[in-house]
């Protein structure tokens, strides 16, 4: 490992020991951030995984049932049916915090009129209506899903972001600050030495 | 702040979320799924992207990470799961653990 570039003077030995000890502490910090942050993302993909494999499941089939819908109703029909939404959705979208990572959270106000459906029930065949009772119901765990997914991608960008730093802390910096305290010393030590023995002959 | 959401998708499939209250953005191929993303992304807070939109435009979706909002994620489309959710997934566990604590399947 290659050493720092500086004079070997107290002044300089004093300076590395400050550096080194606030590289250990750094790193003991920064640990522990790490191993706590891993915790909470494991928390956050079991859930994830549980939320996605419900929606995926769900929408699909929400998806294919009102795709049967479409198909039975000529286009224009659907169109007209659909061109108005009759729910008022709204998220309400703050942040939140993991381990400092800023993430997204939000909750949902859903605002239905008398039967939520957009259209007349002439309109249109009964399959659309059980899909849009089915897509409906399903926004809440999707705007969940939404919200933990994004959770955990931030997430494990910042653990990997923080497993770098650790490392280039453990393997990079402390080694060489270490290094670098012993060289000072020894350079130090030599010269003490170097200064007595000239004392003794000179006397 | 209150958040819209979106979805991307193509025309037919869409059209049920429509009636849930969710603003629809129609798109035929990948980039103009990408163009609608774009579109959606200055005043939603929530975009949903179908599976099939969403993998050619991978990189550009990264993009997204950086920053709480807008949440970009995919979903499956009206053929079903093709698992590349899960490969999003896999990818952002072993990024950050480096094991496979989910799917042990390799």
């Amino acid at each position: 490992m290659a050493r720092l570039n500086v004079n070997p003077t107290r002044m300089e030995l004093k300076k590395l020991k400050t550096r080194l000890s606030t590289a250990v502490r750094g790193h003991k910090l920064l640990k522990d951030k790490s191993d706590e942050m891993i915790r909470q993302f494991s928390i956050l993909l079991k859930e994830n995984k549980r939320l996605r494999d419900e929606v995926e499941k769900e929408l699909a089939e929400t998806l294919r049932q009102f795709s049967v819908a479409r198909s039975v109703t000529p286009s224009y029909t659907a169109e007209a049916a659909f061109a108005l939404p009759s729910v008022a959705l709204s998220a309400e979208c703050t942040t939140g915090s993991i381990m400092g990572v800023e993430v997204p959270k939000i909750s949902l106000n859903q605002t239905k009129n008398s039967d939520g459906l957009p259209y007349a029930y002439s309109e249109i065949t009964s399959e659309a209506d059980y899909s849009v009772a089915r897509a409906s119901a399903l926004l809440p765990k999707m705007v969940e899903l939404a919200q933990t997914e994004k959770a955990v991608r931030m997430l494990a960008d910042e653990i990997e972001r923080n497993k770098r730093r650790v490392n280039a802390l453990e393997y990079v910096m402390i080694p060489q600050l270490e290094e670098t305290i012993k060289y000072v010393r020894n350079k130090l030590d030599e010269n003490e030495r170097a200064s007595l023995v000239r004392l003794m002959k000179v006397k | 702040m209150t958040g819209k959401m979106a979805i991307v998708g193509d025309g037919d499939s869409i059209m049920v979320f429509r009636a849930a209250g969710v603003d629809t953005f129609a798109a035929e191929d990948a980039k103009s799924a990408r163009e609608a993303v774009r579109r959606a992304a200055k005043d939603h807070g929530i975009i949903f992207v179908t599976e099939e939109f969403y993998k050619p435009n991978e990189e550009f979706m990264k993009r997204f990470d950086e920053e709480p909002y807008p949440v970009v994620i995919s979903i499956p489309s009206k053929s079903g799961s093709s698992g590349y959710s899960d490969a999003l997934l896999k990818n952002a566990m072993e990024k950050a653990l480096g094991v496979d604590i989910l799917f042990h399947n390799d």
